[in-house]
Order: structure tokens, then C-alpha cells, then sequence
């Protein structure tokens, strides 16, 4: 298939027949031809956001809840640069993006035109690839080919900066199949020696665990049914990073629970005193490890991940299987079937043992009270009045999403969206409007803290525009929590700046903007107010004040090993000076 | 408790798993880099670079292959075993990098550097500088009464060795291509 069209036309032709539904964006003197072609056609629905950041966010919750690579169309300069912050996030978390952005006219590149911005230089670093296009006969195959390569491999954002003279330019038009791809073909199938030998680790170890990150579900919904098949199989217990949650279901019982800063005790003992750790499509992060010389000392290592600079990174690995998360557990199944599925049975026992103890801790229990809600009792409500819907939740960055990855509990994958890599506060409430907009049918709420959710909250005007009805559910505690929660066990409880002054009655924003408001501020009232919530067929805004001195346990602090982690029982006899990271 | 007894290497072919990444030593390590002659390839590499701290000692680049639009980038860089290997996979992942080459991993490689030397003075200096330049083959480019250029050509040490000796005789200004190498043999 090739005709002749111009660049713009191009643009919503390639979208059409990429399969794309949906784009999020915003004009601009520099996109003004591809918004008069999405203009002249309905196929794809345009989401005008009112920030650039939001938009990608939005692509950003669109894209993991779906599983689909996520579109945003920006303008030149001030569109592209207020991107930036979007596209670092999803390269941080590997979710696909193809993101448009206008550019001055090609022969005034350089000149410092009007809102010119060098946006592939800016955008280097934080996409996984980039492309300026100055030729519209080139300008399909280079957008098929950014598809391709956003979703290909280990998934990450990628943009294209279109100058306007080439949108406006007539140039023949190619479909997906003509592309050239191959090129860019990175390797899916794990080494079939290397996987034999990781069978007979498992066959053989007597204090095993299951490492899983957001690979896994990266990887697509066959490999969290692979992975779950495999656990429940061989009887090993598992964790999972924050960006992993939900691969493997809460309710299943070999589950510990996530790992890392702000993970379990039972997790995280776990992986300091297992003999064979198997991590799967997770990168040992240093929210995960803490210290590395003291990470994990006696087991041997195996990593399985796409992406080969990912292995040996930050921890030295005895076995390394580089290739997709899904195709190795298929190879891991047949081998470890094929050999009889032999498990170390009475090493399992003991260790299944040990496990049940540091569970006996009960890490995350809290003092409750009467009279102030507990952030963690109103995540344990809104988890338990929640239970059993078609539920997607997004959250913000601090505290509270630390407890709700504690406290609410996930069984499918692409059901929990948190910026995890880059910890964006304002990432939250665009993407649960991204995540609504891909499931308009299904309960979206986006659990933020309030310092956060003020970020993007110029998207309220977008959700009334287009009848997105997501829960905003604020744990307010007055507080930048998370810093107020270092400031007071690292820096001597110096409160410099960390508490939230001059908030908005939440109640009145959110009539502003046509939205329902609730205010809930006694532990009695919040089953109604958050039934109040659910029934609601429209945007709700919920205040819920809570305690505003609540720290978040348990908690390694960075920078100590895994078996030094705080309880809240500790936390007032700890004090060790300032954190480096 | 100790770890599992795993094999060294029983799991992979390539020699480089035999060795231990983590050791402290620090080595210079000549990497070939092939990549589509396109914009902005020559800045992801060098981007890469600065944003993760590594080391660039030496870097070329040119198009090697016109009809392919394929450049052969030469770097030379300097890290531990785990540094090198990290950088490796680094380049690796970039979208237009076809293949990464460790020349000093696979072999000793050839090596060369082309420099230029603008060396002033007269009388004694002045033959004495023409007499060193014989013996290191180097080319006389430019001259006047009062100058020399000198070219010379070999492996980034014997250009430092030139240097060395030029500088007390009235050494001006160098230029220098940094390093081209391939491997020897087939
Ligand atoms: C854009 C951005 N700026 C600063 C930070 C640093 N930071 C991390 S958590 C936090 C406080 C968040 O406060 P809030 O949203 O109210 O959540 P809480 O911790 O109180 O639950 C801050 C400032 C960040 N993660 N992102
Ligand atoms: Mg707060």
C-alpha cells in the first residue's frame, strides 16, 4: 500500500493503522496541520489534556494498563520541553510510548525561531530512541518504525519531532508490513544451556525465592500465567518489586509480599538469607538491595532479563539469561518438567519454616485510633469496600504509596500503575485518567497524598470535559509525608519545608469543576464516605484527613543491608545521620 | 550456608565468563563501535558516556561503508572489567549500534595514530628536531625558515614519545586523530 498524502495526513494514517485508538495532546503553531487532519477524521479520539506532562502520564497509565504503546502529540518548544519529565518516567519504568512533538520549519532549525527547541537533543537521554524527520517520504516508515521499537525488546518511550514544512509536504505513504525493522531485533529466547542449569539450581536449593520486577508484566499477561504456574508448582515462595505487583496474585500462597525500602520484613529476610535467588525481569534497583556488599550473601544469583546491560549492573549475578521474561519460563517449565519436577522437598519445609516466623513480626501492623483516621486503616477500608471490582489503582509518589502498595492487594498484572524508576509526584491522577480512558467501564482511583496530587491538578478540567470518572482518593496529611518521615528519623526532626501550608478546600475545588467533593475526617464515617465514592457515576474528589505525623514501616534506611530494616517499634531508638541517597 | 556450588563458564562459551568482572584493576580496553550513519549517532555515544561517567581517552569516527551508511566509532576507555562490561552493553542497547566490538578482549590490536607536530626554532634545535624526526619516520608536511610540521604516524605511545622529545626543542602546537585499530589476523 503507498499513496500519496501529506506529512500530516501521514501521521493520523500510521496512528490508524498501528491500531491506535486514542492520542493525548495539546496544540500549537507547530502541530496545527496534524490537528487539522485529526480534525477531518473520527477514528482516533484526541484527549486534550491542560499540560504537556500530563498528557504523557496519561499515555503513560493508558499504555501499562492496556499493555498497548501509549500516544502524545506536543507542539514545538515549551510542548516538547514540558514532555520531559513524562518521557524520563517511562524510560525509568520500560513503558512504551510513541510520542509526536512539532518543530520549527526545517530551514529554520538553528535560527533560535520562535518556540524552536533542540528536542531531539533534549530528549536524547530520556527516550529509548528519537528520530527528526526533514523528509516526508521518509516520515511513515520512521513512525512505523518508532512502534516497533518502543514495544520491541525492553519497552521504553521513544518521540519523533516532525518541523512543520514537513507536515505541510506531500510524500508517499507506506504501510507497518513495508517498514524495515529488522535492524532492530533484540533477542527473546534465554540460552537453553543456561536455563538447564538455573533447572537444576531449583531442583537442588533448599532456601530458594522468586525476585520478580516489572519484566514480568512488561512481558505480557502469558508470562505472569507462566510465572504463576512455575510457583505454584515448584512451592517456592515469591516477592516482587513495586513495579511488579499483581504478576503474581496477593491472594496466592506463596506470596511474601513486595520486597525492598519499604517492603516486608518476611520479603526482605527472605532475600537476605536465601541460597538461590531468582530474579525475573527486576534490575536490583538500590530501593531494592540497600547496601550491596551486604545484599544477599549467600546465595547464588540468577537474572533473567531482556535487556543485557541490566546483568551485573549493580549486583554480580552467577547466571545470567538474557531474553524475554515469558519465552525462558516457557523453556524453564518444559526442562524442569521434563526432569521429573524435582524440588529439594524437605530443604522447602525448613525454609517455608522460617518464613512463617518472620511473618509472626506482623510488619505492618500500626497503632489504630478511634479518633483520627490512620492513613493505613483507610487503605485497609477502601482495599476491603473494593474487594472483587474491576479495580485499577494509580497512586502519587510519598508515603501513601508506599502504603498502598503495603495494604491494597493486586491479582491480575496492569492493574497497578506507581511511578516506581524516577518517583514522579504528579504522575497519579494523569495516569488514572489514562488508565479510565482505556477501561471506561472499571473502578480507576488514584490514591495520592496531597502535596503530590496538587501537581497535575489542572487535569480536573479534562476529566469534566471528557466524563472521565476517576477517584481521587487524597490521604492528607498536611505533610510532604515521605520527607517529613526522613527529616524526622535522619535529620534530627528539622521539619525544613516538608508540610503542606495554604491548601485548597478540596470540597469547593472540586464543585469548581463540576466534580463531586468529600470531606472525611472521622474513622466512623469513612466506610459510608468511601461507599459514598464508588456510587458516585462522576469524578470524585476525596479529602481524607488523616494522621499527620504517621511514619511508614517497615523501612530499610538507604545505604544499610536488608536485616537492618525498622520496625516502628525501633524507629525511636534509631538515629544515624544523614542518607546519601 | 554457602552458596551453591555453581560452575564457572559451564554455562556459556565465551571466555570473557571465566574471568572475574570484579576485579579492582582498572584497564584501557580499545572499543569498535559500528553504527548507521545517521544524525545525532555520534552524540548518543558520547551522551552515554558523560551521563554515566565513563572515561573516553581516545575517540574516531568515520563512514566506512558509504553505500551501507554505515561509521566505524573507535574509542579507547579505561574501567574495571565490570565497568568495560557494563559500557559494552550500554552501547549495545542503542538503537543504531549493530555491533560492539572489544578489540583488546579478543586481541592485542592494531593500533594507529596519526599526529601533527608544529615544531619552531633555528640553529641547533632546529636539527636536532629534523634528526629525532628522522628516526621516528616522521614526515616533514610544512617548513619554513623558522618551522617545521612533522607528521607521524603509530601507536599512541610512540606519539607521546615524540612529543616528549619535541618539547624542549620548541614544540608549538599538535594535533592528533586519536585512535584507529582493528584486530590481527583473520
Ligand atoms: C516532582 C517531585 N518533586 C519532589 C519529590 C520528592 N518527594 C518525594 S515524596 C515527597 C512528598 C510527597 O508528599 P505527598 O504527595 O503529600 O505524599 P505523602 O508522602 O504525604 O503521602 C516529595 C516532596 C518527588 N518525588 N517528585
Ligand atoms: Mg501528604
Amino acid at each position: 500500500m503507498s499513496r500519496q498524502m501529506t506529512g500530516a495526513e501521514m501521521v493520523v494514517q500510521a496512528l490508524k493503522d498501528q491500531g491506535v485508538d486514542t492520542i493525548f495532546g495539546y496544540p500549537g503553531g507547530a502541530v496545527l496541520p496534524i490537528y487539522d487532519a485529526i480534525f477531518q477524521q473520527n477514528d482516533i479520539r484526541h484527549i486534550l489534556v491542560r499540560h504537556e506532562q500530563a498528557a504523557v502520564h496519561m499515555a503513560e497509565g493508558y499504555a501499562r494498563s492496556t499493555g498497548k504503546p501509549g500516544c502524545v502529540l506536543v507542539t514545538s518548544g515549551p510542548g516538547a520541553t514540558n514532555a520531559v519529565t513524562g518521557l524520563t518516567d517511562a524510560l525509568m519504568d520500560s513503558i512504551p510510548l510513541v510520542v509526536f512533538s512539532g518543530q520549527v520549519p526545517t530551514f529554520m532549525i538553528g535560527t533560535d525561531g520562535f518556540q524552536e527547541a533542540d528536542t531531539v537533543g533534549i530528549t536524547r537521554p530520556c527516550t529509548k530512541h528519537n528520530w527528526l524527520v526533514k523528509d516526508a517520504d521518509k516520515l511513515a516508515e520512521v513512525i512505523h518504525q518508532a512502534f516497533h521499537v518502543a514495544t520491541s525488546g525492553r519497552p521504553g518511550p521513544v518521540l519523533i519531532d516532525l518541523p512543520k514544512d514537513v507536515q505541510f509536504a506531500t510524500g508517499t505513504y507506506t504501510g507497518p508490513k513495508q517498514a524495515r525493522t529488522e535492524n532492530y531485533q533484540p533477542k527473546v529466547k534465554g540460552d537453553i544451556e543456561a536455563i538447564t542449569r538455573l533447572v537444576e539450581l531449583m531442583e537442588t536449593a533448599a532456601r530458594p525465592i522468586f525476585y520478580t520486577g516489572g519484566g514480568v508484566i512488561n512481558s505480557g499477561p502469558a508470562a505472569s500465567q507462566l510465572m504463576c504456574e512455575l510457583v505454584d508448582a515448584t512451592g517456592f515462595p515469591i516477592t516482587s518489586t513495586l513495579m511488579g505487583l499483581g504478576a503474581y496474585p496477593a491472594s496466592g500462597k506463596n506470596w511474601l509480599g513486595m520486597l525492598g525500602m519499604h517492603g516486608l520484613y518476611e520479603a526482605n529476610l527472605a532475600m537476605h538469607d536465601c541460597d538461590l535467588m531468582i530474579n525475573l525481569g527486576a534490575r536490583f534497583d538500590d530501593r531494592i538491595t540497600g547496601r550491596v556488599s551486604d545484599f544477599s550473601p549467600k546465595s547464588t544469583k540468577v537474572h533473567v532479563d531482556i535487556d543485557a546491560s541490566s546483568i551485573n549492573k549493580i549486583v554480580r549475578v552467577d547466571l545470567p539469561i538474557i531474553g524475554d521474561v515469558g519465552h525462558v519460563l516457557e523453556d524453564v517449565l518444559k526442562v524442569w518438567k521434563a526432569r521429573g519436577r524435582k524440588v529439594n522437598k524437605e530443604g522447602l519445609a525448613k525454609w517455608w519454616g522460617r518464613i512463617e516466623e518472620w511473618k509472626k513480626v506482623r510488619c505492618l501492623a500500626y497503632a489504630g485510633s478511634e479518633t483520627v483516621i490512620k492513613p493505613q486503616y483507610a487503605l485497609e477500608r477502601l482495599e476491603a469496600l473494593t474487594k472483587g471490582r474491576d479495580r485499577y489503582i494509580t497512586t502519587e509518589v510519598g508515603q501513601h504509596q508506599m502504603w498502598a502498595a503495603q495494604f491494597l492487594h493486586f491479582d491480575a498484572p496492569n492493574r497497578w500503575m506507581t511511578s516506581g524508576g524516577l518517583g514522579t509526584m504528579g504522575y497519579g491522577f494523569p495516569a488514572s485518567i489514562g488508565v479510565q480512558i482505556a477501561h471506561p467501564d472499571a473502578l480507576v482511583i488514584n490514591v495520592a497524598g496531597e502535596a503530590s496530587w496538587l501537581m497535575n491538578m489542572q487535569e480536573m478540567g479534562t476529566c469534566s470535559q471528557f466524563r472521565v470518572p476517576v477517584k481521587q482518593f487524597i490521604l492528607n496529611n498536611e505533610r510532604l509525608g515521605m520527607v517529613r518521615q526522613w527529616q524526622d528519623l535522619l535529620h534530627g526532626g528539622r521539619y525544613s519545608q516538608s508540610w503542606s501550608e495554604s491548601l485548597p478546600d478540596f470540597t469547593k475545588l472540586a464543585e469548581a469543576f463540576g466534580w463531586k467533593g468529600i470531606v472525611c475526617s472521622d474513622p466512623k464515617d469513612l466506610d459510608d464516605a468511601i461507599m459514598e465514592m464508588l456510587e458516585h457515576d462522576g469524578p470524585v474528589l476525596f479529602d481524607c484527613l488523616v494522621e499527620k505525623h504517621e511514619n511508614c514501616f517497615p523501612m530499610i534506611p538507604s545505604g544499610k543491608p536488608h536485616n537492618e530494616m525498622l520496625l516502628s517499634a525501633d524507629a525511636e531508638a534509631f538515629s544515624s545521620g544523614a542518607a546519601l541517597v | 550456608m554457602a552458596a551453591l556450588n555453581i560452575k564457572k563458564g559451564a554455562t556459556s562459551h565465551s571466555a570473557y565468563d571465566l574471568r572475574d568482572t570484579h576485579s579492582d584493576v582498572e584497564s584501557s580496553h580499545t572499543l569498535a563501535v559500528i553504527v548507521d550513519n545517521e544524525a545525532g549517532v555520534l552524540a548518543r555515544v558520547i551522551g552515554l558516556f558523560s551521563g554515566r561517567g565513563y572515561n573516553i581517552d581516545s575517540l574516531t569516527v568515520a563512514e566506512i561503508d558509504h553505500k551501507g551508511h554505515r561509521s566505524r566509532i573507535t574509542i579507547v576507555t579505561r574501567g574495571t572489567m565490570a565497568v568495560v562490561e557494563q559500557i559494552k552493553a550500554q552501547l549495545g542497547r542503542i538503537v543504531p549500534v549493530h555491533a560492539v566490538i572489544d578489540l583488546t578482549t579478543e586481541a592485542q590490536p592494531v593500533e594507529r595514530e596519526l599526529a601533527l607536530f608544529k615544531v619552531q626554532g633555528t640553529g641547533e634545535k632546529r636539527v636536532e628536531a629534523l634528526r629525532l624526526a628522522d628516526i621516528f619516520r616522521a614526515n616533514v608536511v610544512d617548513s619554513t625558515l623558522e618551522s617545521f610540521v612533522f607528521e607521524v604516524t603509530g601507536t599512541p605511545e610512540k606519539i607521546d614519545a615524540f612529543a616528549e622529545l619535541m618539547r624542549p626543542l620548541g614544540l608549538v602546537d599538535v594535533a592528533r586523530t586519536g585512535v584507529a585499530a582493528l584486530s590481527r589476523g583473520i
